[in-house]
């Protein structure tokens, strides 16, 4: 893995979030992954491209672990979070850390409100007055508080898609995690509503690491500081994102990005 | 667009369809007014005042009803439901959350056999189990024959409406850091409760109407019963032993008993598909 030769001296390997090394992931017989050895720079926006099938959507869901509740899926290799160990803390104390956006907006049928203060709830150590409070701000980083603020008690399910699915940010960042994960967020939204999600991107990107996984190349290209690019479970490339578009060292990521095949 | 479509064959087939349904319908309708309404012309001189709060009067005296009967009937249905429920709807949660394979398998199975078991050999059974020991009848024996009744519906209906909550629902949960019994009972259970409610209603609503189980349990009643550990009236026996016997003043009061059951059974179907329609309508509203 190599990031482009003429990079200022500060911006090379800001500390790494996730060091994922030989990664193989396998559902059942199939092997899903091969031999992944990559880096997810801390506080940046990396994006995950690639064709249907690729693998990065797997690759995303095991960095909560969320492949795990699937059965008969298997992990062979290591990642790190920070210096520990991915697999050493217990899956749910992991995943208030490192929190997933998911692709279909999914509120819970509650209110508003208690959409966001869930994961709030969960934790005991936060106390009832401050739920408020959280909910707001968290409604306010996902640039969806003015819309919401006068009916945050009634139920999830009355807003428009592009609005749930802020709303699944919101709930995703009220508990303040590191790392935020995104299933191709917005590739059930109209264009306004994913302008309005790409927009928010950048705004939390200095309050958590950012891992996206995209079918939009254009989306890729606006958003992210680095883009992985994968084919059949194995990362072909993986470098800045202006390199990956401009000028890609791998023939078969410049074929994907020029739009040849995917 | 032609005005020849559709084709003519397609639009009589649509009438004749549209008929024959509507038809069916009417019929099924048609059995259920029927029968209450015959009921009720029968029993209609029955209803009055002292029907719903006297207990039976000596034969040949006017007046006196079935008030230990109604009581009887709500204190059975309370009893079966603290015991079916709990058993059905933890077992439900079990089967669609936690069990897998071969337990899966065999808890359906074994469920549903024990859903088949004709009503009067589960009144033998709890006959032997608990009116033996006791050495007389009892509402407790009775609410247990029912209650156990009550176990497969309420199982596989829970089963069912947990099933139908989406995956995403609970991803959503587990994402958040929730541990997955705390996505069952703070996200999944709350998504299926209405169903779950209806479920319970409607399987309430089945066993209302046994009478073979109850004729070895409860047995009857000319009283009131107290408490939970004497011989209980029920309705659906009352309608039998006032059926059968040779009294004309009886049989006007089977009749209009019959219809404050089927009545009640009406009701109670109606509330629960009122509350299903309310919690769909909330669910995605």
């Amino acid at each position: 893995m190599r990031f482009a030769e003429d990079e200022p001296a500060e911006e090379q390997l800001p500390w790494p979030q996730f060091t994922v090394s030989n990664l193989d992931f396998y559902y059942g017989n199939h092997k899903a992954l091969k031999g992944i050895n990559l880096i997810v720079p801390n506080k940046r926006v990396m994006a995950f491209i690639g064709p249907s099938g690729c693998g990065k959507t797997t690759l995303l869901r095991t960095l909560n672990r969320m492949n795990e509740t699937v059965p008969g899926t298997r992990v062979e290799g290591s990642i790190r979070l920070g210096d520990k160990d991915l697999f050493s803390v217990p899956a749910t104390r992991l995943r208030r850390v490192v929190g997933m956006v998911f692709q279909k907006p999914s509120p819970f049928p509650k209110t508003i409100f208690d959409n966001v203060a869930y994961g709030l709830r969960l934790d005991p150590t936060i106390r009832r007055n401050e739920i408020a409070d959280k909910v707001e701000k968290s409604l306010r980083r996902a640039a969806l508080w003015d819309e919401v603020k006068d009916k945050l008690h009634q139920s999830a399910n009355g807003i428009s898609g592009g609005q749930q699915q802020r709303l699944c940010i919101a709930r995703a960042l009220a508990v303040e995690p590191e790392v935020l994960l995104l299933d191709e967020p917005c590739s059930a939204l109209d264009p306004i509503s994913t302008a309005k999600i790409e927009d928010l991107l950048f705004e939390i990107k200095n309050l958590c690491t950012i891992v996206i996984v995209t079918h939009n190349m254009l989306q890729a290209a606006r958003v992210a500081d680095y883009v992985g690019f994968f084919l059949n479970g194995e990362l072909i490339e993986l470098n800045r994102a202006k390199q990956i578009f401009q000028n890609p060292e791998n023939q078969q990521t410049q074929d994907y990005v020029t739009g040849r095949f995917g | 667009m032609s005005a020849s479509y559709p084709p003519m064959s397609r639009k009589i087939i649509n009438v004749v369809m549209l008929t024959l349904t509507g038809l069916c319908t009417l019929l099924v309708l048609s059995v259920l007014l029927t029968i209450l309404g015959y009921l009720l012309w029968k029993g209609a001189s029955s209803l009055n005042l002292d029907f719903f709060t006297k207990i039976p009067a000596p034969v040949g005296q006017a007046g006196g009803g079935v008030e230990n009967a109604i009581v009887g009937t709500l204190k059975l249905l309370a009893l079966a439901t603290l015991i079916g429920v709990p058993i059905g709807l933890l077992g439900g949660i079990y089967l669609s959350e936690f069990a897998g394979g071969w337990s899966a398998f065999t808890i359906r199975y074994t469920t549903d056999l024990l859903n088949g078991v004709p009503s009067v050999v589960m009144g033998i059974f709890v006959y032997t189990l608990v009116v033996v020991p006791m050495h007389h009848f009892s509402t407790l024996a009775g609410g247990i024959a029912l209650g156990i009744m009550m176990i497969p519906i309420a199982l596989r209906s829970t089963e069912d409406f947990l099933r139908a909550v989406p995956r995403s629902l609970r991803e959503g949960g587990l994402a958040l850091g929730a541990s997955k019994s705390e996505t069952i009972l703070t996200i999944v259970i709350p998504a299926a409760i209405y169903g779950i409610l209806t479920g319970i209603m409607l399987d309430i609503a089945r066993v209302a109407g046994e009478t073979a189980p109850l004729l070895f349990t409860a047995f009857g009643n000319l009283f009131n019963s107290p408490g939970w550990l004497q011989p209980s009236a029920s309705l659906p026996v009352i309608i039998y032993t006032y059926a059968i016997s040779p009294y004309e003043e009886w049989h006007k009061q089977a009749w209009a008993a019959g219809f404050v059951l089927l009545s009640g059974l009406l009701v109670l179907n109606i509330i629960s598909r009122l509350i299903l329609a309310r919690g769909k309508k909330i669910s995605h509203g």
